[in-house]
C-alpha cells in the first residue's frame, strides 16, 4: 500500500515536471472537467446518416461483409421459429443457452417443443447461445452487448454459434448514439461491467495471414433483426 | 527480456539467410498494405478522422496527470483497483503479488505488448505460476520460446510448415497420424487445446488498447475472442497497460477506433471491441470478482516535453511496420527487442537506452512511408534523426563513420577544394568504369559492390552540369 502511494506520486511527479505543470492549476482542472462532462462528439462519418430503412439495409450489408448472417422477422414472437430454423439448417442439437432477458424469456418457446432452453452463463459444452443486443451500429455492422443477468458475457464467446436478436429501432447510425443511450439509462460516466462491440464472428490471420473464422470465439454469428421491414 | 538491438547488423545477416522468414515476409506487402489502402478508400473521412485523433491525443498528453487521476477515480468508484508501476520490475512485482495472494497456479493471457515489454511470463514462471498465451500468434511464439516479430501479428515470421512441426512436437497427446498441414486445421487444433485452459485458469491477464477517463473503462480490440474468454472466465482480471493509453471520453475513443482497425488490418472494425469497467456487479451471473489495472510508466513520462513526445500518440496499429522497406526485408526479430519497425526504432531507444539500441534509428531509408501511413501522423523519420544526433553526440557512432563524416564536413566547408576533389573523383570513376559504365569493385564501398555494380558517374559533377545548363 505504501509502495502503491509512492509509485503513484513518482509517476505523477515525473509527468508534471516534464509538462512543467501543476496538478493544482485550476485552469487545467477546469479544462479536463469540462471535457469529461461535455463529452462532445467529434467528426462522424456520413456513411450511416441515413433514413431508417436505408440505415437498416446498410446494417444488413455490413453484417454480410464481416461474415455474419442475418434474417428478418416481423415480430419478436417469431424469434423462436428463426432460432429453430437456424439450428436445423446447421444440423445442430435443439439446445440453446440464454440469459434471463425478460423479453426473450416471454416468447412463445412452447411452439418448439423439441428445443431445450438453458438459462445462465455459458458452459463448455454449450454449442449455441442466444442474446439480445443493446443496439446495432449500421456504420460497421456492429452489435453492442451489455453484460448483466439478461445477457451473461460468456454467451458472446464460449459457444461456437452465437445468435443475437436486435430490434430494428435499436439499429443506430454511429457508436456515439449508443453512448448516448447508455448514459440515458445508467447515468453519466457509468458503464455496465462489460460492453462488447461485436463485428462478425471470431477470426484470426495469425498463420500466414490467411483469414480463418472461429479462432476462439464463435465460428458463426447469426443476427435476427426484428421489425426491420 | 534482454535486448539484442546492439547486434542489429548480425541479426539482419541472420534474417537474410533465413529461408522460412524470407518466405513468410513475402506476404507483408500484399496482405496488410493492400487491405489498408482499400479501407482508407472506403471511408472518405479517414484523413479528417486522423487529424481529430491527433488532436485528442495531444490534448490528453498535455493533461496526462489529470486524466490519469480522473481515470483512477472512476475505476475505484466501479470497485476496481489501480496500481502504478514506475518500472518494469514494479509492474512484475505487483502482478506476481496479486497472483500469490490468490494462490494462482494457471494464468491465461490475452495479447499484450506491455506484458512482453516487462517480461511478465518469465517472472510468473519463476514463482511457479504457469502463464498460457491464448492469442494464436502469441501461443505459437510461446511454444517456440520466441518474442513477437510484429506488434499485431506476433508470429508473422512463421510458415504453416513450422507451425505444424511445433504442434506435433508439443501436442503429443493427439494422434500422430492427424492431418494439420493447412491453416484451418492448425487453427482448430489450437482452439481445442486452449479451450480447457480458459476454464481452468485462476487469473486472466489482458492488455488494453485504451483507458477511458470518463468511465474508468479499459478497452481491448481483438479479432479472435481469446482476450474476452481470458477476462470473463477466471475469478480475477488483471489489465497490464501503460500510462499513455488514456483518452478522455467514449466519443474520443470512438474517433480513434475508426482509424485503428483500418490502419492495422484494413478491417472497418475489429471483430471484438470490449469495454471493461470494474469487477462483476452483484447481479451479474459471470465475469471476474476482482479487477486490477497496472499502469506502467517505464520511461514514457520522461518522453513528455522532449523531441520524442509525439511517439506517445502511437496506438500500436503496426502500419509503419507493414509499410517499411527495412521491416519487409528483415522482419521484427532483427530489431532485437519487443517493438520493431519504425515505431520500434524510435521507442526502443527511449525504453532501453540509446547505448543498447543505437543501430535501430539507422535502420531506415528515410523513405517516409511510415509517417505517411501512421494514423497519428507521428514524425518517425524526424525522431530517428534526433536519435542519430544523440548517438553521434554520445560518441556511439563507429570511429570510421565519425572520421568519414568529419572529413566530408571539412571538405564541404571549402567550396573551391570541394569542387576540385569531386570533379577529380567523377572523372576518375568514369575512366575506371570503362565502356560498360559500371564498376564491379569500388574501394571503401565493398558493401555495395558485393551485391550489385555501381553505376559510374557521367564524368562531370552536378555543379559542372548545372553551370553548363545555365549558360548553355
Amino acid at each position: 500500500m505504501a509502495d502503491d502511494l509512492r509509485n503513484r506520486s513518482t509517476i505523477l511527479g515525473t509527468i508534471r515536471r516534464a509538462l512543467v505543470a501543476s496538478g493544482d492549476d485550476a485552469e487545467r482542472q477546469q479544462a479536463v472537467a469540462t471535457r469529461l462532462a461535455e463529452h462532445r462528439r467529434n467528426l462522424m462519418p456520413a456513411r450511416a446518416q441515413l433514413p431508417d430503412k436505408k440505415r437498416i439495409q446498410l446494417f444488413r450489408e455490413m453484417l454480410t461483409s464481416v461474415n455474419a448472417t442475418h434474417v428478418d422477422v416481423a415480430r419478436l414472437e417469431e424469434v423462436p421459429d428463426a432460432v429453430s430454423h437456424f439450428l436445423r439448417t446447421h444440423n445442430l442439437e435443439p439446445r440453446i443457452r440464454m440469459g434471463r432477458d425478460g423479453y426473450l424469456r416471454g416468447l412463445p418457446w412452447h411452439r418448439i417443443p423439441a428445443l431445450t432452453r438453458l438459462e445462465g452463463p455459458a458452459e463448455a459444452e454449450d454449442e449455441c447461445s442466444l442474446s439480445r443486443a443493446f443496439g446495432g451500429v449500421a456504420e460497421t455492422g456492429t452489435l453492442v452487448m451489455t453484460s448483466g443477468p439478461g445477457n451473461p458475457v460468456t454467451l458472446n464467446f464460449l459457444p461456437e454459434n452465437h445468435l443475437v436478436v436486435v430490434e430494428a429501432e435499436r439499429i443506430v447510425a454511429t457508436y456515439e448514439e449508443i453512448w448516448q443511450r447508455l448514459r440515458y439509462l445508467n447515468g453519466e460516466g457509468v458503464m455496465p461491467r462489460t460492453v462488447n462491440m461485436i463485428t462478425g464472428p471470431s477470426r484470426t490471420a495469425d498463420i500466414e495471414q490467411s483469414i480463418q473464422l472461429g479462432a476462439h470465439g464463435p465460428r458463426r454469428l447469426h443476427v435476427i433483426i426484428v421489425g426491420g421491414h | 527480456m534482454q535486448p539484442t538491438s546492439h547486434a542489429f547488423k548480425e541479426n539482419v545477416a541472420r534474417a537474410f539467410n533465413d529461408a522460412n522468414l524470407q518466405q513468410a515476409l513475402k506476404k507483408v506487402p500484399t496482405g496488410f498494405v493492400e487491405k489498408r489502402a482499400l479501407a482508407r478508400e472506403r471511408l472518405p473521412e479517414f484523413d479528417a478522422l486522423r487529424d481529430e485523433g491527433i488532436a485528442i491525443k495531444r490534448h490528453t498528453l498535455t493533461n496526462l496527470d489529470l486524466y490519469l487521476e480522473a481515470y483512477e477515480r472512476k475505476v475505484q468508484e466501479s470497485g476496481g483497483h489501480v496500481h502504478w508501476a514506475p518500472t518494469a520490475a514494479d509492474a512484475r512485482q505487483i502482478i506476481v503479488d496479486i497472483c500469490k495472494r490468490r494462490g494462482a497456479r494457471l494464468v491465461t493471457k490475452g495479447k499484450s505488448m506491455v506484458s512482453e515489454e516487462i517480461g511478465l511470463n518469465a517472472a510468473l514462471e519463476a514463482e511457479g505460476i504457469r502463464p498460457v498465451e491464448t492469442d494464436l500468434g502469441e501461443y505459437l511464439i510461446q511454444l517456440r520460446g520466441e518474442t513477437p516479430s510484429h506488434i499485431i501479428a506476433p508470429a508473422i515470421h512463421l510458415t504453416k510448415q513450422q507451425v505444424e512441426a511445433d504442434f506435433r512436437r508439443v501436442h503429443t497427446e493427439l494422434p500422430p497420424e492427424r492431418v494439420i498441414s493447412e491453416p484451418p486445421e492448425l487453427v482448430a487444433e489450437a482452439r481445442a487445446m486452449l479451450r480447457q485452459k480458459y476454464l481452468d485458469a485462476d487469473i486472466g491477464i489482458t492488455g488494453a488498447n485504451f483507458l477511458i477517463a470518463e468511465t474508468g473503462s479499459s478497452v481491448i480490440v481483438t479479432n479472435e475472442g481469446n482476450g474476452d474468454l481470458t477476462q470473463s472466465l477466471p475469478k480475477v482480471h488483471i489489465v497490464i497497460t501503460s500510462i499513455e493509453k488514456v483518452v478522455p471520453t467514449l466519443e474520443d475513443v470512438s474517433t480513434i477506433l475508426r482509424v485503428l482497425a483500418r490502419s492495422a488490418t484494413g478491417q472497418e472494425f475489429s471483430s471484438y471491441t470490449t469495454f471493461s469497467t470494474g469487477p462483476r456487479r452483484p447481479e451479474d451471473p459471470d465475469g471476474p470478482e476482482e479487477y486490477h489495472v497496472v499502469l506502467l510508466d517505464n520511461g514514457r513520462s520522461a518522453m513528455l516535453g522532449t523531441n520524442f513526445e509525439d511517439m506517445l500518440r502511437c496506438i500500436r496499429c503496426g502500419a509503419c511496420l507493414n509499410h517499411c522497406p527495412v521491416y519487409q526485408a528483415v522482419g521484427g526479430h532483427a530489431y532485437g527487442w519487443v517493438y520493431s519497425g519504425p515505431m520500434g526504432a524510435v521507442l526502443t531507444p527511449s525504453l532501453v537506452g540509446i547505448d543498447e539500441a543505437a543501430p535501430l534509428p539507422n535502420a531506415s531509408t528515410f523513405c517516409g512511408r511510415c509517417e505517411e501511413v501512421c494514423p497519428m501522423r507521428i514524425p518517425l523519420p524526424k525522431m530517428m534523426r534526433h536519435w542519430r544526433e544523440r548517438e553521434f553526440e554520445r560518441h556511439l557512432t563507429p570511429s570510421t563513420v565519425r572520421q568519414g563524416l568529419s572529413l566530408w564536413a571539412w571538405l564541404a566547408a571549402r567550396p573551391g577544394l570541394y569542387r576540385k576533389v569531386t570533379g577529380l573523383a567523377a572523372r576518375s570513376l568514369r575512366l575506371l568504369a570503362g565502356r560498360k559504365r559500371r564498376l564491379r569493385h569500388l574501394p571503401l564501398a565493398s558493401g555495395w559492390t558485393r551485391y550489385r555494380d555501381f553505376p559510374a558517374p557521367e564524368g562531370k559533377t552536378f555543379h559542372e552540369l548545372w553551370k553548363e545548363r545555365r549558360h548553355g
